[in-house]
């Protein structure tokens, strides 16, 4: 290849980046959205669902005229399930596309990552379903729409004295994540408050595929039952893995649990376990009934039938109507003005259950707790705060 | 019993590691590099198996033994075909540069293999369920529980070590391996035909990893383009432990490697720290003997 060819196609190379670069002209009749899912990845399932539910939201609210006579546009980063990914895209988000709020993410790991970048920008942060409390405490302009682990932990606690009758119970955490580690802390206090005792303490790092040895050594033990603070694709091996030592009793979580690659992956042996998440279709208001018939028009599995939400698509569906609502009230999209009145929301109708946002931003919400049954999530019961 | 279920355990996962290290200790053997994307034709094998298994299954019945083999041998077949692919396109061109660049594009065809992977287009980079290949029988004696899988794999490894050993050691084109191992400018004089011999060994090599990686979809049945780094990279130490170039070498480092990190892995307090401890004895090993368990140390003539 001779010299000027190649500097023609290192030419024309450069002309379309910069041509890729160059096509989105800011245009003033929109009001840009920006949101950061983990939509490839380990935790895909989370992302999909969650960008689905805001999505719908979205377009709900564009046919219904948008919010201050604007169309909204969802301007969404994949950040590939990867530590260090979150603060790159949300950064992009906020300089290039000059979003005027962000939405996302699920996974409180990712979350914190992106919380202090709006923070510092001045641009309200809200996050569907990351539940470790530091989340909200990294700044007065990142908020949520979802409970918090003192209250998740201390459900599953309560759970496990009094529905699984567990005396003492081994406790299996994911390092590696800030949200397993918070919910294992969480619980334990709980549990052990209430006259439960925890024999034995064991940690994994994400993304592993033996846990044998630690599950042996939880087996030995001998707990009434083991409680898992992990996301669904380690908690399906893990069901496995401790199907196959023989230790047959209850394992449970948190929401980290609910993808439906959990029971893909894990099959007959994630069978009768529980966790305890943010909402389930079968209960819930006219306003979650209308949802999932939104959701299932909108959205089909991969072999054509109609996607049932989960509780990451209404959380999703939920952030993005309480942004509409408080920019409404708001009247402009100022992200300090819009701030204020995403602090000031109270008794907001959504899909989830009534939202209220805490001095701390917060929601403070119930939780429902459900157990894999027949190869899907089933209803047990209803905690309320 | 306790310890006896970890020796159990540990077994069950240092096979697998040894089943990978063989595969890099053999390459090495032959032509004294490291071929790192030999983790990632284990996830393509392990791809491979699981687009084959719904093809197999129409004249198969479901998880049985003979379609398990099918879908192993064809698994293996397809990786052979992408191991020799990858050393005639990749490796050959550099055979007689320094070993350092092919050692460099060694890496790089690796990234190029992982990330082109989990383009949506090829595989997409979330979990994907791998099928139950095999049923599954757990077995209790007193208090241990042995899955059946804990014994299927270290009799997979031991099986296919004795048939390498046999191919190198009792055949034609082993005497070439060794030939082109011991001093590749002598062998070719002698009219071995290295092209040969050495796509032979990528070939071989790559279908271990097929098999490896189809052993290690059935132990956690979720598959994703990285899912080869983690094990890739504890079967390289492996076969270094061993004594790299040396096969049983490398079982037993793999072995070693794999009782090591499931005995830490099962104390309470500290199981967040079974690869920095499994990786502290192994420094210390290597420290005491340096060309590995079972290597030979070399004097280098200057």
């Amino acid at each position: 290849m001779n010299i000027a060819l190649r500097l023609t196609i290192v030419g024309l190379a450069a002309t379309c980046l910069v041509g890729i670069g160059c096509n989105k002209q800011p245009a003033a009749d929109v009001i840009k959205v920006g949101e950061f899912a983990s939509l490839t990845g380990k935790e895909a399932n989370f992302g999909n669902s969650s960008h689905q539910g805001t999505l719908l939201a979205i377009e709900e609210l564009n046919a219904a005229g948008g919010v201050l006579g604007k169309k909204l546009e969802l301007i969404t980063e994949d950040d590939l399930t990867k530590a260090g990914e979150p603060a790159t895209v949300v950064n992009k988000l906020i300089s290039r596309d000059g979003v005027v709020a962000v939405l996302g993410e699920v996974a409180s790991s990712r979350s914190l990552e992106a919380a202090p970048i709006c923070q510092q920008n001045k641009i309200p942060m809200i996050s569907p379903s990351s539940t470790n409390p530091e989340v909200t405490k990294t700044g007065d302009y990142i908020f949520r729409v979802c409970f918090i682990d003192p209250f998740q932990g201390t459900v599953m606690a309560n759970f496990a004295t009094k529905k699984l009758k567990a005396k003492k119970v081994g406790i299996f955490t994911d390092v590696k994540s800030d949200y397993s580690k918070g919910l294992a802390k969480f619980f334990k206090e709980s549990f052990v408050a209430s006259g439960g005792q925890v024999i034995a303490e064991l940690d994994f790092n994400g993304g592993d595929k033996d846990f044998k040895a630690q599950l042996t050594s939880i087996k030995s033990a001998g707990p009434d039952a083991v409680f898992v603070p992990g996301y669904y694709t380690d908690v399906a091996l893990i069901c496995i893995q401790a199907k196959q030592l023989g230790l047959n009793v209850p394992l449970f979580g948190g929401d980290g649990w609910e993808g439906e690659d959990l029971v893909k992956i894990g099959q007959d042996a994630v069978e009768g376990h529980y966790f305890s998440t943010h909402y389930h279709p079968d209960v819930g208001s006219p306003k979650s009934t209308a949802f999932v018939e939104a959701y299932k028009k909108r959205w089909k599995n991969a072999d054509g039938s109609p996607k049932v939400p989960d509780a990451m698509a209404a959380l999703g569906y939920d952030s993005a109507m309480i942004l509409a609502d408080a920019m409404k009230r708001a009247g402009t999209m100022d992200g300090t003005k819009v701030r204020d009145m995403l602090a000031a929301t109270k008794d907001f109708d959504a899909v989830t259950g009534r939202i209220t946002i805490n001095s701390q931003r917060d929601a403070t919400k119930s939780a429902v707790i459900l157990q894999v049954k027949g190869g899907t999530f089933k209803y047990v019961e209803t905690i309320n705060p | 019993m306790n310890w006896l279920q970890q020796l159990i355990n540990g077994f069950g996962l240092g096979s697998i590691y040894a089943l990978i290290a063989l595969g890099y200790t053999m390459v090495y053997g032959v032509l004294r590099f490291i071929n790192f994307a030999h983790s990632d034709v284990l996830m393509l094998g392990a791809f491979a198996a699981f687009f084959l298994a719904p093809k197999v299954e129409g004249f198969v019945p479901r998880q049985s033994y003979a379609g398990a083999l099918l879908i192993l041998v064809l698994a293996a077949a397809v990786c052979a075909v992408i191991g020799i692919l990858i050393e005639r396109l990749a490796y050959r061109p550099l055979r007689n540069r320094p070993k350092l660049t092919v050692l460099i594009t060694a890496i790089g065809v690796s990234l190029f293999i992982e990330f082109s992977c989990q383009h949506r287009a090829i595989f997409g980079a979330q979990t994907r369920p791998f099928p139950k290949l095999l049923p599954e029988h757990t077995f209790h004696v007193g208090e241990l529980t042995i899955a059946s899988y804990d014994i299927m794999v270290p009799l997979v490894t031991m099986v296919l070590l004795v048939i390498l050993w046999f191919v190198v050691q009792r055949t034609r084109i082993g005497t070439a391996m060794r030939a082109v191992a011991y001093n590749h400018q002598a062998a070719c004089l002698m009219g071995v035909n290295i092209d040969r011999v050495i796509s032979f060994t990528f070939g071989l090599g790559s279908a271990l990893a097929a098999v490896a990686g189809i052993l290690y979809a059935l132990k956690a049945p979720g598959i994703e383009p990285l899912m080869g780094i983690q094990p890739g990279l504890r079967a390289f130490v492996a076969a270094v432990l061993g004594g790299i170039g040396n096969l049983p070498g490398a079982v037993l480092g793999g072995l070693v490697l794999g009782l090591l990190e499931t005995f830490a892995g099962g104390i309470p307090g500290i199981s967040n720290y079974r690869d920095g401890i499994a990786f502290a004895i192994l420094i210390l090993i290597l420290l005491f003997r340096p060309a590995g368990l079972l290597g030979r140390a070399q004097v280098e003539k200057v």
